[in-house]
């Protein structure tokens, strides 16, 4: 990337020439901006960038971006961005979906683009409600959630995403709020990442699921319900950074400093054990803060890149394959003309 | 030939001269029989012979030994003369068991040689195959009389043949297909070198097996010393070369060969191929075939199930390459709304079809072709694709290069109908010269200054823009595009006119497609109309209605949508139409539709092809008026006759095998 051109494009130009169509005060208005910043910040090329999408609200995302864009079908857009990443390793790939797009219809595809580690970037917006649909609950409901298909509230036990990329295998694994400023921070960490990195981003539905995300929004109360997650650093959190989180028994509590507990009694995070940020990822309000950040970071190899390794080993192993060798692969034999009984032989 | 031991007694031996002989090898799944068959084919093929051949396998890797259920067949028919079918009566028979006993006897013909090995008919196995106890059909005196029976103790002879192999009884009992391979070897005067080479190289070397590869040799020469020495056969039979046209040749199976066609269109194209798929069978065989290219540049995605393989091969065309599926009837059920989506989307897709029986799960391991209306239509919203069919095993490869060729160049997904029998049947193939395959042009937009998104040129094709380019950055979707920007439109005039762009585009594809020219006569009585893996039976038909004075012709469709320009005239230039489909008559619907011809079927719904006999019995029917109103005919056991055609649906009998 020239510095001529980083120095050239701003979140404007990001921007495509369509109106936004989600509803006023949506929290995807605020990822979008967001997301327009942290492209030009990093020099994207919009040319190179390609936001690939399944369907529900947050699936519109990619129209809303002056770069390439598919808005694919439910929940099937980490096949679309498997194949565009296969086809051509070196475009720079972002997947937005939702709580219903990415759990639900598209649970299976999702758990694996993780496992296989394809260069794709994956955010997550979770509303926990059907938005595009009108109202239903999604696999991120809390149980009792009453909606229009549940009256009498919901009966189904909600998917934590995290614990799921986790157990898929996520060499890249976060979360952040839509109006929050680590959303920029995570991006950034998102967007330097090489491999699947999966991002969930609490989004407000303020039509349907309001207020959904309160205690981890609102001014006066949000840091007691929330952890920022610091690799290397302690857990600490509270509005006066009094509280902290501690391995007890291999089980996070929630301890007071002070009072014969000190900072090294804490738990201090580390981005590269899966098994804390497994812990981390089950902590939920109102027991626990939930934890903000980049929860586990590892690097691994991609599969498109295994993929062009094996082409380019094949290749040095057997020769480049041309029409020629394809057409005389095989045992082939020769036959020659009918009065000449002696004609037959092997090639 | 270094391994064709010269005949030193049987002095008694006719040698006969046939044109052709269909033999079959049959028995437990796990006793090689595709293996053997695969062998002979091979064999016959370097010795010169034209052929076709038919596997025939249970759904289950390993049934039940000994059980019908676990029979595996393998028929293959070697000629001097220009075959098109695996032959309907078996000549020879080989079989290893009683199950395969059971299962096959009714296909040999009268008269017919059928060796068994008598070693396996035992009380426990006889019982196996569900005869009754004290039954055993090879002491039987009518099976005796109405066939050629050779009681040979193979498993017995194999076993002493090889005591000294130093292998255990186990291992040794894995050879008695070469000593039955052997055996027939020198029934039908082959030389054993192509078979020798073959074992010496996947057992000696891929395997490091050298022992295993010089014990199968053994037993496949005492199989083959056995014939000539034994003195049992009376006749021993030889097959000419056929009168084929010179050239360079290798066996091809229909799979193979259309694996091939796809890396030669991504050659012939400068494309690579991305080939995603989910197995299932009969098609996971274009998988492993081209999982093995990747120094042809093949990348090949096996995903997690059949939706994630269609979308990244939607997904890898957006980015630039070319992007196939392969699949079964299941698994296009599976892919219908992704296809929907490469049609608005306006992308190239090539969908491969290998059709088994249906519905459902249905016959997995069988044939048919009971997808078509599955492939024209069965997509939401008004969703027109094209779609082709090849018609023999080296067809495959030049059917995926005509649908490589029209997916890119006129930016569409294009189905191949494919089917189980022609994706594991076999045939000598004359290797095409690298210049006689055209080169695949395509043009991408690179310009900024005049690119529209869904702008068209005079094919009423959309530009192929990929990402990485500059300035052309755009956004593509599901969702209804307007006219020439590509953008979201949900206008009621900009709909229909989009709908009526897709289906014209489609239509246009047409202009490029050769005329049909019909097979034997211009204006006549009857006009056999066909498509994808039935040709061979019904071209075989033909030329022997033809053969007996009858106006009988024949057309044979590679390309189902669109059709050929001039089908409906061809159609009416003959009194009566006739279309056998392994289905309830698709094609015949389609026909039916578009053409008003009052076309009449012949309809197997068996999992098998169709035999020449059951063709020349319809072909009658047709010509005599005998159909009266009846819209299609059925073939039951091997006939197709008026008064067979009604089901007693409320017998609770079960139908006979």
């Amino acid at each position: 990337m020239s510095k001529a051109q980083l120095s050239v494009l701003t979140a404007k130009d990001f921007a495509s020439d369509q109106d936004v169509r989600w509803c006023p005060g949506c929290g995807d208005y605020a990822i979008l901006n967001q997301m327009k910043k942290v492209l030009a910040k990093l020099g994207a090329k919009r040319e190179d960038s390609v936001f690939v999408a399944g369907i529900g609200c947050s699936s519109r995302f990619p129209y809303y971006l002056n770069t390439y864009g598919f808005h694919t079908i439910h929940g099937r857009a980490p096949a679309v961005a498997t194949g565009i990443k296969i086809a051509n390793p070196s475009l720079d790939v972002w997947q937005i979906t939702g709580d219903g797009d990415g759990l639900s219809i598209g649970g299976n595809h999702l758990m694996h683009i993780l496992r296989r580690n394809v260069n794709v970037r994956i955010l997550l917006f979770n509303n926990r409600i059907y938005g595009l649909t009108k109202g239903q609950y999604s696999p991120t409901s809390e149980e009792g959630k009453k909606t229009p298909s549940t009256p009498m509230g919901s009966i189904d036990l909600p998917v934590t995403p995290l614990s799921l990329a986790l157990a898929a295998e996520a060499s890249f694994v976060a979360r952040c709020i839509d109006v929050d400023k680590n959303l920029v921070e995570v991006l950034e960490r998102t967007a330097a990442h090489k491999g699947s990195a999966f991002v969930e981003i609490y989004q407000d539905c303020n039509v349907f699921n309001h207020k959904a995300f309160s205690f981890a929004t609102d001014k006066d109360t949000k840091e007691d319900h929330i952890v920022r997650l610091e690799h290397n650093k302690p857990l600490i959190f509270g509005k006066n950074r009094d509280k902290g989180i501690r391995l007890h028994n291999s089980k996070p509590e929630v301890v007071e400093l002070g009072k014969g507990i000190k900072e090294d009694d804490l738990l201090f995070h580390d981005e590269h054990d899966e098994k804390l940020a497994f812990v981390l990822s089950r902590m939920s309000h109102p027991e626990f803060p939930e934890p903000m950040g980049v929860y586990y970071a590892v690097k691994d190899a991609c599969y498109e890149d295994l993929l062009q390794e094996q082409i380019e080993d094949a290749i040095k192993q057997r020769g480049e394959g041309t029409l020629e060798t394809l057409l005389d692969s095989g045992d082939t034999y020769i036959i020659e003309s009918e009065q000449d009984q002696h004609g037959l032989q092997k090639n | 030939m270094a391994c064709q031991p010269k005949p030193e007694s049987n002095t008694n031996l006719l040698s006969e001269a046939r044109t052709s002989a269909v033999v079959r090898f049959a028995g437990d799944s796990g006793d090689g029989m595709q293996l053997a068959g695969t062998q002979f084919t091979d064999t016959s093929a370097i010795v010169g012979n034209d052929l076709a051949t038919l596997p025939d396998y249970p759904a289950e890797i390993r049934a039940p030994a000994g059980t019908v259920a676990g029979v595996s067949g393998f028929q293959i028919n070697i000629s001097s003369e220009d075959i098109f079918t695996p032959g309907d009566q078996v000549n020879a028979l080989i079989v290893m068991n009683p199950a395969a006993f059971k299962a096959h006897i009714e296909d040999v013909e009268p008269g017919g040689i059928v060796v068994v090995n008598d070693s396996e008919f035992t009380k426990v196995n006889l019982r196996k195959a569900g005869y009754v106890d004290g039954y055993n059909p090879i002491e039987d005196d009518a099976v005796a009389q109405k066939f050629q029976l050779y009681k040979i103790p193979i498993t017995r002879l194999n076993a002493e043949a090889l005591a000294d192999s130093g292998l255990g009884a186990k291992e040794v009992g894995r050879c008695k297909n070469m000593y039955a391979l052997g055996l027939v070897y020198w029934l039908y005067d082959r030389p054993l070198d192509t078979t020798i080479e073959f074992l010496n190289n996947y057992f000696g070397k891929k395997k490091s097996l050298p022992k295993i590869a010089q014990t199968n040799i053994n037993a496949l020469k005492s199989g083959y010393y056995f014939g000539e020495t034994a003195e049992i056969f009376t006749v021993r039979y030889h097959v000419p070369r056929a009168a084929i046209t010179p050239g360079k040749y290798r066996k091809i199976i229909g799979n193979e060969a259309l694996a091939m066609g796809l890396v030669a269109a991504a050659k012939l194209s400068g494309k690579d191929i991305v080939y995603c798929s989910y197995p299932i069978t009969p098609a996971s065989t274009l998988l492993h075939t081209l999982a093995q290219m990747r120094h042809y540049g093949v990348k090949t995605f096996q995903a997690e199930d059949e939706i994630a393989a269609v979308c990244a091969a939607i997904g890898a065309s957006f980015a630039g390459q070319i992007g196939v599926c392969g699949t079964s009837g299941p698994g296009l059920a599976l892919k219908a709304e992704a296809i929907g989506l490469a049609v608005v989307t306006e992308l190239p897709l090539v969908v491969v079809d290998v059709q088994r029986g249906g519905p459902s799960t249905g016959l997995p391991t069988k044939t048919e072709q009971s997808d078509l209306l599955q492939a024209m239509f069965g997509r939401n919203g008004d969703c027109p694709v094209v779609v082709l069919a090849p018609q023999s095993p080296g067809d495959c490869f030049d059917i995926a290069i005509e649908a490589a060729r029209i997916a890119m160049q006129h930016m569409v997904p294009v189905l191949i109908m494919t089917d189980g029998y022609l994706a594991s049947g076999s045939e000598p193939w004359l290797i095409p010269s690298v210049d006689s395959l055209e080169p695949i042009q395509l043009r991408h937009a690179i310009d900024p200054e005049d690119f529209e998104v869904y702008g068209r040129d005079d094919r009423l094709v959309r530009p192929w823009a990929l990402p990485g380019t500059p300035g052309l950055e755009h956004r593509i979707g599901g969702l209804e595009k307007e006219h020439l920007t590509g953008n979201v439109n949900y206008e009621p005039e900009n709909h229909q006119l989009m709908t009526m762009l897709r289906r014209q585009k489609v239509e246009k594809v047409a202009e490029r497609i050769p005329p049909v020219e019909p097979y034997g006569d211009a204006i006549g009585e009857l006009l056999l109309l066909g498509w994808g893996g039935t040709f061979g039976s019904i071209h075989t038909a033909v030329q022997r209605a033809r053969a007996a004075g009858k106006s009988v012709s024949q057309v044979h469709l590679r390309h189902i949508h669109p059709m050929p320009s001039n089908l409906g005239e061809v159609l009416r230039r003959y009194k009566r139409v006739l279309i056998p489909e392994l289905n309830t008559g698709q094609l015949r619907m389609l026909v039916r539709a578009r053409f008003l011809v009052d076309a009449r079927g012949v309809n197997k719904i068996q999992g098998r092809p169709f035999l020449v006999e059951e063709l020349m019995e319809a072909i009658d029917l047709m010509l005599a008026d005998r159909f009266g109103p009846r819209e299609f005919l059925v073939p039951r056991h091997h006939s197709v006759r008026l008064e067979d055609q009604e089901y007693d649906y409320s017998s609770r009998e079960k139908v006979a095998t």
